[in-house]
């Protein structure tokens, strides 16, 4: 337990980064773990050489899912989208067990906090809500639900 | 001192030595299982039964006229004499055998909703009611053009009764209503809505998947149309479950899946003429092998009585209620003043999923989330709660570690 519910985890539940509306964005994508009722919302600004200029959210959702939405916005603020996406694919499989983050370089820094979710699978989830809704959030996608 | 005394009397160490599940260890702690109402675990005697069937006189029911037939035709049947007396029924053909509560009211759903109700009818369905009571009813609404009309509950949790008065109308043909409420705990009062259901000519089809092995069941005294339960939720197999119907509407109604055993004779010349009830509702091979371990489930709650049954469970569930409130920020969802042994509660700023895994850190298995039942939650504008719903095999003690887990779970997250 203490290894995925750490300090830095616990911080940004308790203050969540980049944790508000945003007025003037280029994408914005709602996603809903309807299982457990997580709701929230990314907002994404595209700044020169598709960079992502700034990235926020809000919304609803366990310590897990707030948390792994709060260092998503740090995380990737000032990347490409093109690094965003190779961050989102190696974030997802890191969360699925797909990806051994201690056998293989990766780009996920602080993320790598996040490992210890995919021994919960009933938590995985939470902790790609986020991730799945800013990818829909750049594909264009209104809207997204995980079952 | 009164809440020690009235514990000894129950011999509860005996009792988990029945349940081989409970010495289990979750994370290096002795597993602390209240998640009953999702799912009891199962006793030696029920557990038994599968081999025992399997070993000895396993073979299909009704049709073979060898002995091994026979033999599980009789165990099969018995099974039915024994949910008849437990629940309180007058005539073992009323006991129809169905894979669970919600395969039971989709029954009621499809054969009698189908056939007796027309457009502009009006189905009354609770507020505080499981999934399977509300989706087979919109189903039939949809397809059928009926109408469906919510009974309210009370900030505590009750039913509305005024309210429900005040919605019953001529229009109205089936009024569907939990026993128990697997969300809240509420105990419902079944013989009063029915007495008012039937002065408007309304059948009441009761969800009693909480209640049957919680409390005393008497469906004759409730004068419930209906019953539906499953065997998973009363130390029995999953897959397994009952549909109680009064007999003069099990002979009317058509039935609602066809196949072998539920007809008596099948011709391409003549037709097909369908079998008696409660054969009529039972097509295909039946789970024969839960059955009879649903058979020992009752024979096993038989043993200890469900009056000493409720009367611990309440106990517990003061017990462990009085502990949840001395914690800061705990609020509990639903105080009916008539509750069975479910303690469904919010903790201010701490998601119910991340309490449920912390507590199974701690070997605490509760359930958290909206227990299919979203409009409860609806109701009291909360995506979701943690729930811990405690069995007779519960001890005192086990409410203590799981209060002090989460008490660690406020250590964690404050």
């Amino acid at each position: 337990m203490k290894q995925l519910y750490q300090e830095l985890i616990l911080d940004h539940n308790k203050k969540p980064r980049n944790f508000h509306v945003m007025e003037d964005f280029d994408h914005e994508s709602l996603g809903h773990n309807p299982l457990c009722g997580d709701k929230l919302v990314v907002y994404i600004k595209i700044g020169e050489g598709d960079t992502i200029e700034d990235v926020s959210f809000v919304g609803e959702g366990c310590a897990i899912s707030k948390a792994s939405a709060s260092m998503m916005t740090t995380a990737l603020k000032g990347k490409t989208i093109q690094e965003a996406k190779v961050i989102y694919t190696q974030f997802h499989e890191m969360s699925t067990g797909k990806l051994d983050i201690a056998e293989h370089p990766h780009q996920l820094g602080k993320l790598a906090i996040f490992a210890g979710v995919r021994d919960l699978p009933a938590r995985v989830k939470c902790a790609t809500l986020a991730w799945h809704t800013l990818d829909a959030a750049l594909e264009g996608r209104k809207s997204i639900t995980t079952e | 001192m009164l809440i020690k005394e009235q514990f000894s009397t129950f011999d509860v160490d005996k009792i988990r030595d029945d349940f081989p599940i409970l010495s289990r260890r979750i994370n290096d702690k002795p597993l602390v299982y209240v998640d009953n109402a999702a799912s009891t675990q199962m006793p030696k005697p029920v557990i038994d039964a599968f081999s025992d069937y399997h070993s000895r006189y396993h073979a299909n029911v009704h049709r073979g006229v060898h002995t091994l037939s026979q033999e599980a035709t009789d165990a099969f049947e018995k099974v039915r004499t024994l949910v008849k007396s437990f629940i309180g029924a007058g005539d073992e053909n009323e006991i129809i055998y169905t894979s669970g509560a919600t395969d039971s009211i989709n029954l009621v759903a499809q054969s009698y909703g189908r056939a007796f109700l027309n457009e502009g009818d009006e189905i009354l369905v609770s507020n505080m009611e499981h999934h399977a009571n509300i989706v087979p009813w919109d189903m039939l609404a949809k397809e059928k053009g009926l109408k469906i009309v919510v009974i309210p509950i009370t900030d505590e949790g009750e039913l509305d009764m005024n309210a429900y008065e005040s919605l019953i109308s001529e229009k109205t043909r089936i009024v569907a209503i939990n026993h128990v409420s697997n969300a809240l705990g509420t105990i419902n009062p079944i013989k009063e809505i029915t007495r008012i259901a039937h002065q408007h000519n309304a059948v009441v089809m009761v969800d009693g998947a909480q209640a049957v092995s919680h409390m005393e069941v008497n469906v004759v005294d409730l004068d419930c149309d209906f019953y539906a339960f499953s065997a998973h939720k009363m130390l029995g197999p999953t897959g397994v479950g009952v549909l109680y119907g009064k007999r003069e509407l099990l002979d009317k109604m058509p039935p609602y899946r066809g196949g072998g055993d539920m007809i008596l004779s099948v011709s391409f010349n003549t037709g097909v003429t369908f079998n008696q009830v409660p054969h009529k509702f039972e097509a295909g091979t039946p789970g024969i092998a839960g059955v009879i371990m649903l058979g020992e489930a009752i024979k096993y709650i038989n043993t200890i009585g469900r009056d000493s049954i409720a009367a611990y469970e309440n106990e517990l569930l003061e017990y462990a209620t009085l502990q949840a409130l001395k914690i800061d920020g705990l609020r509990v969802i639903g105080t009916a003043k008539k509750k069975a042994s479910v303690l469904s509660f919010v903790l201010d700023g701490v998601h119910p999923h991340d309490i449920g895994t912390v507590l199974d850190f701690h070997g605490v298995a509760i359930r958290s989330g909206h227990h299919c039942a979203q409009p409860v939650m609806e109701r009291f504008q909360i995506p979701a709660t943690s729930r811990a719903s405690f069995a007779f095999y519960n001890t005192k003690e086990e409410v203590d570690i799981f209060i002090n887990a989460l008490k660690e779970v406020l250590e964690v997250f404050r």
